[in-house]
């Protein structure tokens, strides 16, 4: 069960009217490496991962809904008020063809997003690593957003998101840490 | 330039189309480095951290466009 809290993880300003940055950022909306894709990966995974870090995988991806909400509306924000001509001239045409300024789950490139973009292995190791490359992809695609964007309030956003991800594979690393502790051994600390 | 950043130089050939770019970077990120979290590092205040996105300073990397003119406050 969730309790659902009426606000951002963090604030989403946007200070310029530029539709392209929102072509951009789908790409973190419905994209491979995207919020979407992490959060259904984490949640879906929790189930058959040893219980010591069932609770991380479900802390985790529960947050990845709340970034995929920041960036909702951000590309809300930028294509709300956009005319016809201005979303033709941000390369979004064929968007508002089919779905007007409404978001949908596609990446940077229009791909509508897929199941076959996550993993569930079933092996702890296997499904960790996974997760780690996933959160260093989802780093990289900010990283790359971010030298596009010249809207230095949206990137303030975007580098707290990335911060995020930098953070999510330093716990994944300690599962797998936690996962390859000898068993039964005494800890002291 | 951070300490987290990389920088390596490819290779760049006399008949290169575009003005070759003679050096890169990437990003190696604090998490590559420290394992299992060692116990009492040090933190930012509650408001800094709320900011930043990350409790701990040693975690704290943040991504500038190189494009991109720094603001005030921008690095903590």
């Amino acid at each position: 069960m969730w309790l659902y809290e009426k606000k951002l993880q963090y604030p989403v300003k946007v200070s310029t009217c530029n539709p392209m940055l929102a072509k951009f950022l789908v790409e973190q909306y419905g994209g491979a490496d995207g919020e979407l894709a992490a959060a259904l990966r984490y949640l879906n995974q929790r189930y058959t991962i040893p219980d010591k870090v069932i609770g991380l995988l479900t802390d985790i991806g529960t947050e990845e809904f709340a970034h995929l909400e920041m960036i909702a509306t951000m590309i809300y924000k930028l294509t709300k008020d956009a005319t016809p001509e201005q979303m033709k001239q941000a390369g979004l045409d064929a968007h508002y063809a089919n779905h007007d300024s409404a978001l949908f789950y596609h990446n940077a490139a229009g791909v509508p997003w897929t199941a076959s973009y996550i993993a569930a292995k079933g092996d702890p190791i296997a499904d960790l690593y996974e997760d780690i490359a996933a959160e260093e992809k989802a780093r990289a695609t900010y990283q790359w957003i971010i030298n596009m964007s010249d809207d230095p309030d949206l990137n303030d956003g975007l580098r707290y998101l990335r911060e995020r991800e930098i953070i999510h594979s330093q716990r994944f690393r300690e599962a797998v840490e936690i996962l390859k502790d000898e068993q039964g051994k005494k800890r002291i600390f | 330039m951070s300490t987290h950043r990389r920088v390596w130089y490819p290779y760049a050939s006399p008949f290169d189309p575009c003005p070759p770019i003679t050096a890169k970077t990437y990003s190696t990120p604090p998490n590559l480095f420290l394992g299992f979290q060692p116990p009492n590092l040090e933190q930012f205040t509650p408001m800094q951290a709320l900011r930043t996105g990350t409790l701990w300073k040693v975690f704290y990397d943040p991504w500038y466009s190189p494009y991109e003119a720094p603001r005030d406050g921008d690095h903590i």
